[in-house]
């Protein structure tokens, strides 16, 4: 019996000590291998400062042109809401070729038509306003639309609170942005990008150094002594795993330092959560590379599976609900759709545990069958 | 030792299959009924060609394959149940060093002393007999990626030496190891066959070596064709290796150029200003004299052990096919001495810097039209760095280089076209069939139209490509790669041509087809200069230059080398003892402290 208890410890001692053997020796090659820096930390610090600073899903300035075919006061007060709304660059113009011909040169976005009968047809309260706008990039039109929309609603609420009202009073609709009150898209652009980042250091990175061991033939050297398969992984995992931890560190740390983005959940719930969906990622980089055996292969493969995925499909760029049917119900398998929705929950509403408790239990699953996965296709042969 | 014991084989095979599916969907038998054993405390060679099967057997033994049908018992274990039990009990060396470059030796040493359980204590005891045995005891902190070749082979044969397996088996651990290192690596092997009664199972394609082992299977397309005792190969030979000596005015590769064309003939390489030369039969009891030998003095000679290969190796494969002809449509350049005195290559004091590393050191020397002239040294000698400089590819730090009487260093450009330039790794488009290829390169020259299509036309015809014109040039047998990238390299009619390590890890046959076109392209002026760690093939060159750390040692004539030898009692000094000596001797080795590993064991 003691002997047996023997064994077992001996087992378990001699593997531990392997494990450990092949954690330290690949936190070397990281610390050594700049290309693992560059990807682990450089990386992050370039996509949070390229999103943070360069890319805005905002809409101002949208230059605008004003057509006052009505030389009227009544009309230039509606243009002038144009001109002092700070969404707007208005351009006053004549005539509607005028206009035109800045919307072709690309000056202008929209154009807002005062008609000639604008001062008449105010005074029977039955008044229309064109309004064109740019159709090339739907999203943006929408935007414009929408302002330019509230732009006259407020010209309107002006004149009904300074008892022009006419026959109708106008309803004025007000918008209200809950959990981005400031309408600010880097509240959810922040939290979306620790996705892209611990999508990168767990699959692509991860992916590309096992590769790289299958190419270099260091595997086929170690595999002809004690060491377990599970071993070689759990000392691939164990260093990558604190790597994209460390990314993680500094995206919170200039989500809430550079960008002031309100934190409403917990640290600790987000980093557990981030765990998770980290070890996704490694069981994916792992499997993706020990099934290709080849980093160009592993790398393309990780990119078009795991990556992009997370850039396009996981609602962290497009919101998930205007996708059409097939791709909505494709992104259910993707680990990515579900870290996404516990980000912007942690991060902008709070512990909402009817959304964390069953987006965290997916991820937890599909980690734990990736993992499988990645153990049943590392195998000591090379065939 | 005591030979009276017979000690249980360590390893039992009995009629191994084992098949891959080709890249074509094809089915290739790398092993078809392979029977061997392997006694204990003996060191075991497995010889042959590319694509014998060597690699899958040894991979098999290691457990990292599993074959089709037959059985392999490894220390009494059945290694396809069980290949885990077998791995932790042996090592393995694969041909890759299977290092990781960005550790330093210590790290590496100690990775697979962690995963071999070696406690602290054991360590301590053997890792300075490692260090002694390699001599990398000053090297421990430099990255393993920084080592030369040598000496990486010697780390990764440390490596799987900490902890003494009872089984070694390593994978052509000598290629791309330069004489002097491999002669190391030798030595270090025979002290642990002999002291350590270690059992040793590797693969080479040097034949050389296999007269340092006990036993010796003689591989072929999957099957072995013989084994036994070194001698019993060479003796298959007995009584039908001679010497023989070249008329008057007659080069000895000329010689053997005409022999390798007679089918009476088996093999013939040039050795020391003679031919060596293997007939089919022995001369005495030859049905017919054999005509390419006739007015040649010819004298018996003790058999060698790749004579008894080439017999073995010509009784299964398909008689060589009628040796290359190399014919030039036009000539391809004028014959030697017409241009006049001017040298076709002339560097004189070259120097390249990397940084504070000096790669070439003031070398100079110079080629003559239609010349083989052959540079040979270590790795990390400089012969590479030389080359590149040669043909442009790289600005020289100082000196004169001058190629077909252009300036290198001034006009690159209009040199670069008069020369061929065949580089170590095969740097074709795999992915490209072998026309596509040369039609590539061809335009790549500058060649337009009719010409263009007589020499892709030419090309394939003189290099027997015509049955390989639209395969895919990745899935070519080595051999035929080579060709390949010879042929591109010669499309747009050269005048010198520069090979660099054309033969490495090419087999004998493939050896001696490229030497003859060399040969062939020589004879047509064509000036040839080729660096190679065969030192044998060194008998090849009108002229060659050992270089060593940047500097050339020596020049001259392969027998004028040769004579630098050490002589060895009892032993024929070769080029290899030549090259030995010389860059022992720049280097400063005492040659008393180390004992000839030709004593053998």
């Amino acid at each position: 019996m003691t002997g047996v208890a023997h064994g077992l410890r001996d087992r378990v001692r001699g593997s531990l000590r392997r494990t450990w053997a092949l954690v330290r020796k690949e936190t070397r090659q990281v610390v050594r291998d700049p290309s693992s820096i560059a990807v682990g930390v450089v990386l992050p610090l370039i996509l949070i400062l390229l999103f943070g600073y360069g890319l805005s899903l905002d809409v101002q300035h949208v230059g605008v042109a004003v057509v006052l075919e009505d030389p009227a006061p009544e009309a230039a007060e509606l243009a002038a809401g144009f001109q002092l709304s700070p969404s707007f660059s208005a351009h006053v113009v004549r005539s509607m070729s005028d206009a035109e011909h800045l919307l072709q040169t690309g000056d202008v976005d929209g154009i807002v038509r005062v008609r000639s009968d604008f001062t008449r047809r105010l005074a029977l309260g039955d008044v229309t306003v064109q309004l064109v706008v740019n159709g090339v990039d739907g999203n943006r039109a929408r935007i414009i639309e929408g302002y330019s929309q509230g732009a006259i609603g407020e010209w309107a609420a002006r004149r009904a609170a300074e008892g022009f009202g006419g026959a109708v009073e106008p309803v004025i609709v007000q918008d209200r942005m809950w959990f981005n009150e400031a309408n600010d898209s880097h509240y959810f652009l922040v939290p979306g990008l620790i996705v892209l980042v611990m999508t990168l250091i767990g699959a692509l990175l991860t992916s590309m150094v096992m590769a790289r061991e299958w190419e270099r033939g260091t595997l086929e050297a170690m595999f002809v002594t004690p060491v377990r398969p599970g071993e070689i992984l759990l000392g691939k995992i164990v260093p990558y795993f604190f790597l994209g931890m460390i990314g993680l560190a500094l995206c919170l740390l200039s989500a809430k330092f550079l960008f002031h983005i309100p934190f409403r959940g917990s640290v600790w719930l987000l980093a557990a959560t981030s765990a998770l969906y980290l070890l996704v990622a490694l069981a994916a980089g792992l499997s993706i590379s020990s099934a290709t055996k080849s980093q160009f292969v592993a790398s393309q493969i990780t990119l078009v599976a795991t990556f992009l995925p997370a850039f396009l499909l996981s609602g962290f760029m497009f919101d998930l609900r205007s996708m059409p049917t097939p791709v909505r119900l494709l992104t259910y398998i993707l680990p990515a759709r579900y870290y996404v929705t516990l980000l912007q929950t942690i991060f902008l509403a709070g512990n909402v545990w009817g959304i964390v408790l069953p987006d965290a239990a997916v991820l937890a699953t599909m980690a734990a069958l990736l993992l499988l996965l990645a153990r049943v296709l590392t195998r000591k042969t090379l065939a | 030792m005591t030979a009276a014991t017979a000690p249980a084989p360590i390893v039992r095979g009995r009629d191994i299959a084992k098949q891959f599916r080709g890249a074509a969907g094809d089915v290739v038998h790398a092993l078809d009924g392979v029977s061997f054993e392997i006694a204990a405390g003996s060191l075991t060679a497995l010889v042959g060609p590319d694509g014998a099967g060597k690699t899958t057997l040894l991979r098999l033994t290691a457990g990292l394959l599993v074959a089709n049908s037959g059985s392999l018992q490894v220390l009494d274990i059945d290694v396809a149940h069980d290949p885990q039990a077998v791995q932790s009990r042996i090592a393995y060396m694969p041909q890759r060093f299977g290092l990781y470059e960005d550790l330093t030796v210590q790290e590496n040493l100690d990775l697979y002393a962690d995963l071999r359980g070696v406690s602290k204590e054991e360590r301590r005891t053997t890792y300075p007999g490692l260090m002694e045995m390699t001599a990398l005891g000053p090297f421990t902190r430099r990255l393993a990626g920084e080592l030369s070749g040598g000496m990486k082979q010697k780390l990764g044969l440390a490596c799987t030496l900490v902890r003494s397996p009872e089984l070694l088996v390593l994978d052509e651990p000598t290629v791309g190891v330069d004489p002097l290192s491999r002669r190391e690596l030798w030595e270090i092997l025979l002290h642990l066959v002999r002291d350590q009664h270690l059992t040793v199972m590797l693969s080479t394609s040097y034949l050389d070596e296999a007269q340092w082992c006990q036993h010796v299977l003689v591989m072929h397309e999957g099957r072995v064709l013989a084994q036994g005792a070194p001698n019993d190969i060479s003796g298959v030979a007995a009584g039908r290796s001679y010497l023989a000596e070249p008329p008057a005015g007659q080069k000895a590769r000329d010689l053997q150029a005409r022999l390798l064309d007679d089918a009476a003939v088996v093999d013939a390489v040039p050795e020391g200003g003679l031919v060596r030369v293997v007939c089919a039969e022995p001369l005495e009891h030859a049905a017919a004299p054999i005509q390419s030998l006739e007015g040649v003095k010819t004298t018996l000679t003790p058999p060698r052990f790749e004579d008894g290969f080439m017999i073995l190796l010509r009784r299964v494969a398909t008689p060589r096919s009628a040796a290359p002809r190399m014919t030039m449509d036009e000539p391809a350049a004028a014959p030697a001495g017409e241009r006049g005195a001017e040298a076709e290559v002339a560097v004189s004091d070259l120097v390249r810097k990397f940084g504070t590393f000096t790669a070439v050191d003031h070398v100079s020397f110079e080629v003559q039209r239609g010349e083989i002239f052959g540079l040979l040294g270590p790795n990390g000698a400089g012969k590479t760095t030389t080359f590149r400089m040669l043909c442009g590819l790289l600005s020289a730090t100082a000196g004169t280089l001058r190629v077909t009487g252009v300036d290198v260093r001034a006009g690159g450009a209009s040199a670069r076209r008069r020369i061929g330039y065949v580089a170590q790794k095969f740097s074709l488009y795999a992915q490209l069939s072998v026309t596509e290829n040369l039609d590539f390169f061809a335009g790549a020259y500058g060649l337009k139209g009719d010409r263009k299509r007589d020499r892709v036309a030419w090309a394939l015809r003189q290099f027997e490509l015509q049955p390989f014109a639209t395969e895919q040039s990745g899935r070519l047998p080595g051999g035929f790669k080579q060709r390949l990238a010879m042929a591109a390299a010669l499309l747009h009619e050269p005048e010198t041509l520069f090979l660099d390590e054309p033969t490495s890890g090419a087999d004998p046959q493939a050896r001696r087809d490229f030497w003859r076109r060399i040969t062939l392209l020589a004879a047509g002026g064509v000036t040839a200069i080729v660096t190679t760690h065969f030192m044998e093939e060194a008998e090849y060159c009108d002229r060659i230059a050992v270089m060593d750390a940047g500097h050339i040692l020596a020049q001259g004539t392969p027998a004028e080398i040769r004579r630098r030898a050490r002589p060895i009692p009892g032993h024929e000094t070769t080029m290899e003892d030549a090259f030995i000596a010389i860059v022992e001797t720049s280097r400063g080795v005492d040659p008393t402290e180390r004992s000839p590993v030709t004593e053998s064991p």
